[in-house]
Formats: structure tokens, C-alpha cells, sequence
């Protein structure tokens, strides 16, 4: 990365362990993508070279839970599907972290029913919420680096007894909606 | 209503099949419905399907409908309907048969009166399409191979598309684990 040459040969760099092993997983957070609907459009948009999430270290998608560290829920959660969630997430190894991404994974969205849960977090630990409908890549992004800030500060940041304490990051849309195209008349007036 | 209105020809051929029983017919914009009686709607599926004059040879879809709270005047408060297609007279019908519960609706348990003769044995393709108006409606089929929920789960505690089943479900959707950081 141009790092070492800017540095004499034989010089020595002393940090903390921690800070470096920190470095190391913000820079490859690799994620499961749990796309249920069309949250997993925005999803392999934000992965592919207009969006770019390489640009992140995130492009790795793993669709083995065993191999990643971030799970994107993308879409909404049927109540036959949460078990598979939850096996999922008690699959996949610490460090792990949690994006709920899209109204219908925060909160059920429109779909109110019988038959979809309404928030996958009252049942599994979500790290980071992104609103929207779908919301834009952009979002998706900012929540992968809300994870990365999480993963910088502390990886699991604990209270006095061990416990997860929450983040209470809220992830905020950093882009301007434009004007609506205006009107075209065909045909001879 | 009169039986001089209906021009579907299949349904002369099931009139003279079955003199005994009475059938009602109604024709809205071309298509035509027959109202079956529950207990004669195999022996009235098979003429369908086998007499050349019908020959219904495919069953597009077989649902259901909870006339609870409907406008107008009806029938019964559960209709089984199946729609029939023949590809040799390129021509369409839909037979219904009218169900009336004497349960309360809200429960799961058995209902014989909302039972009805499985048409699995005539179209095959018929066995998942039952096992969804089991799963919804609650409806039984007689001599069905294989009658267990096709969507939603074994133990599932009502019969979700029945009129008197709330919307948003009476907790089904609460009521799992939690997982915290600390699960293992």
C-alpha cells in the first residue's frame, strides 16, 4: 500500500494488540447476506462496481454462516423462516455483528400479517438498523461502516458483568433526493 | 333463473347423468358455475372428466371461500371450488360445493361437515391444491393421500384465511426463543 516506503527498512512500528487485531477485522468484515426480498436487489447493488462495497473490505459474501462475521438481514422474515434465521446467526462465530436492513427487517413493514415477524430484533441482537424501502446503497453503506466504527471503538463493547452493552447508532440517509424527471408529451401538439 | 339461460352443453350431460339430484347453475359474463351437493361431487367430477362430451380433462385450480360477512345473500358460509378446464372443446366450468360448519370456526378441531370427497384419484395434481384449502380453510378431504399443511407449520393454531381469523393472527408471530449475545 506504499506504507513501507514511505518508512526507513529497518524501522519499527508499537501499537496495541487489540487495535491491530481491530484493524484487521474492519478492513475484511465479511457478510452474510440473508436476502429474503427486494432489500437483496439494493444488496448485490451496493456488492457490484457502481456501489463498489470492495472499496469497504466488504465484498466477500458468504453464503456459508460459518465463514462470516456480518449478517445482513435483507428483507422480511417469515415465521416459518426465523428459525433459519436464528440457526443461522447461532452459527456463524464471534465476532459476529448484525445489520437489519430495510423497514420490513426493523419492524415488519407493510406487512403486518399473521405470518411475517414484526422485527427480527426481538429475537435475534441487531447491531444496526437501516431504514428505507428499499433503502439506497449508500445506506447499506453507511451501516457497514457503522459497523466498522462499532468494530474500532471496542469489538464487543461489554458492561461491568459481561454483557453486550447497546450502540445506539442511527444510521442517517447521506445523499439528496433529485427532482422528478419532468413530463415529455409525444406527438404532435 | 331459469335452466333455459344456461348454454354450457356440459352442463345437459351432467342433468341427464344424474336425473335424481338437483344441481343449481348460474352464468356471470360467459362463465359458468355448477353447484354440486357435497356428497354426489366425486361421482359429478368423474362424469366431467370421463364423458366425452365434457372432458375436462384438467383441473386449473382447486380453492375455497368464506362467504362470512359477504353483502349479498348466500349459500353457506364455506364454497370448495374447482375449476375445470377441457383442452379438446376449449371450454372452461366451475363447480362448487357449499359447506356449512357445526363447530365454532376458531378451533382446529375436526368439523365432519366440512368435509368433502378428495378429487386426487381423478386429477393428481389435485393433492397439493387440497392440501392448501386444508392449510387456509380448514377443509378435510376424504381420501386424500397425504392431508397436512402445505404453507404454514404442523402445529399451527387456526385456519388463517377463514373471515373470523384476525389479520394480524393472535400471536403466532410473538412467540419464539430470544436470542441474546450470550446464546449458545
Amino acid at each position: 500500500m506504499g506504507i513501507e516506503s514511505a518508512l526507513p527498512v529497518d524501522s519499527i512500528l508499537t501499537t496495541q494488540l487489540q487495535r491491530v487485531v481491530n484493524w484487521s477485522r474492519r478492513s475484511s468484515v465479511w457478510p452474510m447476506p440473508f436476502a429474503t426480498a427486494c432489500c437483496g436487489i439494493e444488496l448485490m447493488a451496493t456488492a457490484c462496481s457502481r456501489f463498489d462495497l470492495a472499496r469497504f473490505g466488504a465484498e466477500v459474501m458468504r453464503f456459508s454462516p460459518r465463514q462470516a462475521d456480518l449478517l445482513i438481514v435483507a428483507g422480511r422474515v417469515s415465521v416459518k423462516m426465523l428459525p433459519v434465521l436464528q440457526r443461522i446467526y447461532m452459527q456463524m462465530t464471534e465476532p459476529k455483528w448484525v445489520i437489519s436492513m430495510g423497514a420490513c427487517a426493523s419492524t415488519g413493514g407493510v406487512f403486518d400479517t399473521y405470518a411475517v415477524v414484526q422485527g427480527v430484533d426481538q429475537f435475534i441482537p441487531v447491531d444496526v438498523y437501516v431504514p428505507g424501502c428499499p433503502p439506497r446503497p449508500e445506506m447499506l453503506i453507511e451501516a457497514i461502516m457503522a459497523i466498522q466504527r462499532i468494530i474500532d471503538n471496542d469489538a464487543i463493547p461489554r458492561d461491568g458483568e459481561g454483557a453486550r452493552l447497546p450502540l445506539n447508532i442511527a444510521v442517517q440517509p447521506n445523499f439528496e433526493p433529485r427532482s422528478q424527471p419532468v413530463p415529455v408529451t409525444v406527438g404532435t401538439t | 333463473m331459469t335452466v333455459a339461460t344456461l348454454t354450457h352443453p356440459s352442463l345437459a350431460t351432467i342433468k341427464g347423468a344424474f336425473p335424481s339430484v338437483a344441481f343449481l347453475a348460474s352464468e356471470f359474463r360467459g362463465q359458468t358455475t355448477l353447484v354440486v351437493p357435497a356428497a354426489r361431487l366425486h361421482e359429478v367430477m368423474r362424469v366431467l372428466r370421463d364423458h366425452p362430451d365434457c372432458d375436462f380433462n384438467f383441473l386449473v385450480d382447486v380453492t375455497a371461500v368464506d362467504y362470512l360477512g359477504y353483502p349479498a345473500p348466500v349459500q353457506a358460509r364455506f364454497a370448495v371450488v374447482y375449476c375445470l378446464l377441457s383442452h379438446q372443446h376449449d371450454r372452461r366450468l366451475t363447480v362448487k360445493v357449499n359447506l356449512d360448519p357445526t363447530l365454532d370456526t376458531k378451533g382446529t378441531a375436526a368439523d365432519p361437515a366440512l368435509e368433502v370427497e378428495s378429487v386426487t384419484d381423478l386429477w393428481p395434481g389435485a393433492e397439493w391444491l387440497e392440501r392448501e384449502v386444508f392449510d387456509m380453510f380448514g377443509i378435510r378431504f376424504r381420501g386424500h393421500p397425504d392431508l397436512r399443511r402445505i404453507l404454514l407449520w404442523r402445529d399451527f393454531p387456526a385456519f388463517p384465511l377463514r373471515k373470523d381469523y384476525p389479520l394480524r393472527g393472535r400471536g403466532e408471530r410473538e412467540h419464539f426463543q430470544t436470542l441474546t449475545r450470550e446464546s449458545r
